[in-house]
């Protein structure tokens, strides 16, 4: 446990190994931003507008405006999720890229952090890319949006944090099935993006409460429709106490598995 | 300015149930080429890696340029250049933009490291292969830009681990070549092998370790002078000839050792040997000098290393 708790040590060397995760982006960034835009625009066009005509309005929103900010920042969970799962087990265990940057001035808080922030950029663009389409759609207005790359930053943060702490523990490829399986599908039906998980069974409702994503639906619905509540100030302080949480175990787990 | 560059008072590490090193002390000074040679699991690249600063010691005091490597990782690391003994080149990136990536982890600009790429994938004959992609370069070229990535912030010490391991003489020697290079312009280099040519070819001075211990130290010829003698016979004898041979090589000073099906015989007096060679007409034998290669096997031993 020793190690586990002490703060990070992190500074703005950091940002290097986002630019060299940039750097390699930039060689394939069309097929990575078709990626980004086509499963979301999928789930809209099935879900919004093959279903919309069978399901009634939600809290008064039409079916596929009900969906749209939710599938918005499920965009961002698997952006920055892929990106540090796979992406950060790749650099980390098969290329030993890790290895090769923490014998320069770097620290393996930083080449972790770097990481992070890495994912939280891929999902940040992912949901800002999302956005852009949703607004010439009609499905997303209101002055509230003016906020949502703060939000887009936030769970950004959080997914890719969530994620490195998976990572840390992977021992193959194969064990990140798990994760998603038991923990990324469950969040992507059961935080509000589909239905509203006010008339669920009490305990589902206590299980969503305890997903990240859960709170980011949340604040992305309140954005989109400008109807905020005081609700979405504790879902903005819940994303922010657990991204910090997270994203300080993650580093510290990541040093424990690499310096030995 | 004469404070050796690296300075390992006791140092160890220890894992749960392993000692990989027990405790060494060893100086490496500014401007020669320093060898730790040792069998699989000596923990050469054990000691190496706390000099990187990339494995905490369990115990002891390890001093690079003067300062800890515990209390300085960084200030350290700025002034040293590594070479791995995995290739661990960024096959995401080009040949050159392996080192201007690499550049930028040791705040160069820009600027400087473009010219700071071109120059040094001149230096190790890359230059035509700067835009290919890594998994397309062959071993020895990965290798010497291995070694080209390890230069990029100028270092005061580079730090070699296996640098030849799996590669075939004519990489190998290229290598060598670079290397020699590398030290006439004054570099410090610390580098470790189980290639006995390497060591003999490269190093100023070398440690032999095993089992987490340094055995010896000192530079080839004293390590030869003071373990081996001159001439090494290797004769082809079964037990029973061994025991007729023995009988041959009676009145001359020898040492032997039998392994296997061969007898090792070190002797200062080859030509004494020589002219006995009738006396057991049926047994085959190599002669030739002794390398260091015996002296380590003598302080090593002939058993397997996993």
């Amino acid at each position: 446990m020793n190690g586990l708790l002490k703060p990070p040590r992190v500074g703005r060397r950091a940002f290097k190994v986002w630019l060299r995760n940039r750097d390699t982006w930039l060689k394939f960034y069309r097929a990575s931003l078709v990626g980004n835009l086509a499963e979301p625009v999928l789930f809209l066009l099935a879900f919004g507008l093959g279903l919309s005509r069978f399901i009634s309005d939600i809290d008064g929103l039409p079916y596929i405006n009900y969906i749209a900010p939710g599938l918005m920042m499920a965009a961002a969970m698997n952006a920055a999720t892929f990106e540090c799962t796979f992406g950060a087990y790749t650099r980390m265990s098969a290329q030993k890229t890790y290895d090769a940057i923490i014998v320069t001035p770097l620290s393996v808080d930083e080449v972790a952090a770097g990481d992070i922030l890495w994912g939280a950029s891929k999902g940040f663009l992912s949901a800002t890319v999302i956005l852009l389409v949703l607004i010439p759609w009609g499905l997303a207005a209101s002055p509230w949006l003016l906020l949502a790359p703060a939000l887009f930053v936030l769970a950004g943060l959080m997914f890719a944090s969530m994620s490195m702490i998976v990572t840390a523990f992977a021992p193959s490829y194969d064990y990140f099935a798990y994760y998603f399986s038991l923990v990324v599908s469950p969040m992507f039906f059961f935080s509000g993006v589909f239905f509203p998980l006010s008339h669920l069974p009490a305990w589902v409702r206590t299980v969503s409460w305890f997903m990240p994503l859960t709170h980011a639906v949340n604040l992305s619905r309140g954005f989109a429709t400008g109807e905020g509540s005081p609700g979405l100030i504790l879902d903005a302080a819940w994303m922010a106490v657990f991204t910090l949480a997270a994203g300080w175990l993650s580093i510290n787990l990541i040093k424990k598995r690499l310096i030995k | 300015m004469n404070n050796p560059v690296i300075r390992a008072s006791g140092i160890r590490k220890s894992y749960p149930g392993v000692e990989a090193v027990r405790g060494i002390d060893f100086e490496v000074r500014r401007g020669e080429c320093f060898g730790i040679l040792g069998p699989n699991g000596a923990g050469k690249t054990t000691t190496m890696n706390m000099v990187q600063g990339y494995t905490p010691l369990s115990g002891g005091e390890l001093l690079v340029f003067g300062m800890s490597i515990e209390d300085r990782p960084r200030r350290i690391k700025a002034r040293m250049g590594v070479v791995p003994q995995e290739d661990n080149l960024d096959p995401d990136l080009t040949v050159a933009e392996n080192l201007r990536v690499y550049a930028r982890y040791f705040d160069i600009r820009k600027k400087a490291a473009a010219e700071i790429t071109g120059r040094l994938l001149e230096f190790v004959a890359l230059t035509e292969k700067k835009d290919q992609r890594i998994p397309d370069l062959s071993g020895g070229m990965k290798r010497r830009l291995l070694i080209a990535r390890a230069l990029v912030n100028d270092p005061d010490l580079v730090i070699l681990d296996e640098p030849t391991t799996g590669l075939d003489p004519q990489a190998r020697h290229l290598i060598w070549q670079k290397l020699r290079g590398l030290k006439k312009t004054g570099s410090t280099l610390a580098l470790t092998t189980h290639n006995m040519d390497e060591a003999a070819q490269l190093c100023d001075r070398l440690v032999i370790m095993d089992h987490g211990l340094i055995l010896d130290e000192g530079s080839p010829r004293q390590l030869l002078e003071r373990h081996v003698r001159g001439s090494v016979f290797e004769f082809d004898a079964g037990e029973e000839q061994a025991g007729r041979l023995f009988g041959c090589l009676e009145r001359i000073e020898h040492e032997s050792e039998t392994s296997g099906d061969t007898v090792f015989v070190y002797t200062d007096d080859a030509e004494a040997v020589l002219k006995q060679t009738s006396c057991f007409p049926e047994v085959g034998f190599l002669h030739r000098q002794a390398t260091l290669e015996d002296v380590f096997l003598k302080l090593t031993g002939r058993e397997l290393r996993e």
